[in-house]
């Protein structure tokens, strides 16, 4: 699953470029000019794929790792937590 | 303009909402601990809604909002996929891989900044003086977008309101005056930097979250309230593109105005995230992983939201022909509220609305900058024993408003599209993009590969600057339109200029010590 969300995410980079609306002044529901439309729906489309992916897609471990203490780079950086 | 006809409302109605923010400055300011590490990351406490409305409202300013219709109002529905939709992917994408990554790594080693990351990263000091002035003089540019933006919006918004105070300014093209009686720029910007630096002198980070969910819930509300009253006031949605059609039928289309190359090259811009330095101060003000779940998957949401009305309205704008004043695209939006709604109190709400987007970016980027000031210049050379909590604070406030005054200073120059110049300020960060992921993902990445990547970025991003935009405003001319190389947008060049740079040279030199490269990568799972 994790690799279908990032097909999907790679999928929508190359939908992004819509070169068969390039002309089109298509409106949709009367007033939307369809190459606008077109990207309205990618943005949901994109929201949806987030969606995907902070489901099947999540590194789990790296709260763990983030919460490991590393006290001599801490006090490299000179910052407390 | 009969100034008896001009009603004070509007201006009454900003200056309430400045008021309220000036409140919310007081009781942040109650709950601030003192401590260095909650001015300037939250004390690692911010929730997930936080989060959200925080990271969304510091991407949105007035590039969001004036930019984006002026610039729908100059090229059509195309600028929408030019840069909203592709950053809806790829923002939340570099939330997902960079941003919580570095979020990781901020926590586990206890960084405040962006440069104390890549001085670890890559075991260098002078890496970091490098960065420093670089990330400033990129974010100058981004302060400077909200402070013309502010400027152009209260402008529009005050016309007629003092005649016998302030006189307006010739129209470049008729010689006659315009904006006669409105509140200038100069004056706008003044009030607006002072609340914001009011209210983010009081709490640091953690007043500039706060601030900006409250103002990214406001801009949202009145965006949608302003699209609505809009569209009404032009008989509907259907008949206000009906006069598009008629009168600017290529603003429905990108044919003729937005070239295929350039369509896909502007691409690269919204990488740009990956490397805002406020932005990685957001990311380690985050309590946990999670947090940023809400983030990456609301945030093209957020911006389809945002970005749709005012590209509407941009084409709309040109379908019925409102003039832009001098041409000057940024007031496009503003001079469209004014001619439309003719309701006071409804035109004071609008304009807060979008002083609101613009206000939302600045506070955090005067929070960074005083937070790199102090951590990786002043702390980074003199010790933290030596300076107290307090002092760090007041020297991070100090610079703080030396760059204001600088970016203020900046304004007094002709004014340029704010899109434009937002553009040019992105590609500059995009184009250092390969740095930060690199530093993340490939081990074999190195000080010298680094170093070489942003020497060439400075010097192809300084180059095309000059070229395409600089040069203008020195001389006194507003640059013009957009500026390509080779028909593709010169963020295409810097970035691949850099990245193969970061590579080749990284090959070309050692490897970097394992056990410095150790502590940035998880080990693999066994």
């Amino acid at each position: 699953m994790r690799r279908f969300v990032w097909f999907l995410v790679i999928a929508l980079a190359f939908l992004h470029y819509d070169f068969w609306y390039w002309d089109d002044r298509t409106l949709v529901f009367g007033f939307m000019p369809i190459g606008l439309a077109y990207h309205a729906g990618f943005s949901l489309a994109a929201g949806l794929v987030w969606l995907l992916a902070v489901r099947f897609a999540w590194p789990a471990n790296l709260e763990a790792w983030a919460d490991e203490v590393d006290d001599a780079a801490a006090a490299d950086a000179g910052e407390g937590r | 303009m009969d100034s008896a006809a001009v009603s004070l409302i509007p201006l009454w109605v900003i200056l309430g909402y400045l008021g309220l923010l000036i409140g919310l400055g007081l009781v942040t300011r109650a709950l601030f601990r003192g401590t260095a590490a909650d001015y300037f990351v939250a004390g690692r406490s911010i929730g997930p809604f936080l989060l959200l409305m925080s990271v969304f409202g510091t991407t949105m300013t007035a590039f969001a909002l004036v930019g984006s219709t002026g610039k729908a109002y100059d090229y059509g529905i195309g600028v929408y996929g030019l840069m909203a939709s592709s950053s809806g992917l790829i923002h939340s994408a570099v939330f997902f891989l960079v941003g919580m990554k570095l979020w990781a790594i901020g926590k586990r080693h206890g960084y405040v900044t962006q440069i104390q990351y890549f001085r670890a990263r890559f075991d260098s000091n002078g890496l970091g003086y490098l960065l420093f002035p670089i990330l400033v003089g990129l974010v100058i540019p981004y302060l400077l977008i909200g402070l013309v933006g502010t400027g152009s919006v209260v402008r529009g918004a005050t016309v007629g309101m003092f005649p016998e105070t302030f006189a307006g300014v010739p129209n470049p093209r008729t010689g006659a005056m315009m904006f006669v009686g409105a509140v200038p720029p100069w004056l706008s910007g003044l009030v607006v930097s002072g609340v914001v630096l009011f209210y983010i002198f009081g709490g640091g980070v953690r007043s500039a979250a706060w601030a900006n969910t409250f103002q990214t819930i406001v801009f949202m509300v009145t965006g949608v309230i302003a699209f609505t009253l809009i569209s009404k006031t032009l008989g509907g949605l259907a008949a206000a593109t009906q006069k598009v059609l008629e009168n600017a039928p290529e603003h429905l289309a990108r044919e003729g105005r937005i070239s295929h190359l350039q369509f896909l090259s502007y691409g690269l811009v919204p990488l740009s995230v990956g490397m805002f330095p406020h932005l990685f101060q957001h990311w380690l003000t985050a309590r946990s992983a999670k947090t940023f779940r809400l983030s990456v998957v609301f945030h093209p949401i957020f911006i389809m939201i945002v970005w749709v009305p005012c590209i509407l309205i941009g084409i709309w704008a040109k379908g019925i022909g409102i003039e832009a004043p001098g041409g000057n695209a940024n007031a496009v939006l503003a001079r469209t509220v004014a001619e439309l709604l003719h309701e006071p109190v409804l035109s004071g709400v609008l304009t807060a609305g979008i002083l609101a987007a613009i206000m939302s970016s600045l506070d955090s980027q005067f929070v960074c900058l005083g937070a790199m000031f102090t951590h990786d210049i002043v702390l980074h050379r003199y010790g933290t024993d030596k300076i107290s909590d307090r002092q760090q604070v007041t020297l991070g406030r100090a610079f703080i408003v030396a760059i204001v005054i600088i970016t203020y200073l900046l304004t007094f120059l002709p004014t340029p599209n704010v899109f434009d110049l937002a553009v040019w300020c992105f590609s500059g960060f995009a184009s250092l993009f390969p740095l930060v992921f690199a530093s993340l993902y490939w081990r074999r990445v190195t000080l010298a590969g680094a170093v070489a990547s942003i020497l060439v970025t400075v010097a192809a991003w300084g180059a095309f600057f000059y070229d395409g935009f600089l040069a203008a405003i020195l001389a006194g001319e507003k640059p013009a339109g957009e500026y390509l190389v080779f028909g593709m947008m010169p963020v295409a060049v810097i970035f691949a200029a850099s990245a193969v740079t970061l590579v080749l040279v990284s090959l070309a030199t050692s490897p970097p010590p394992r056990a410095v490269v150790d502590k940035f990568f998880m080990k693999p799972a066994a």
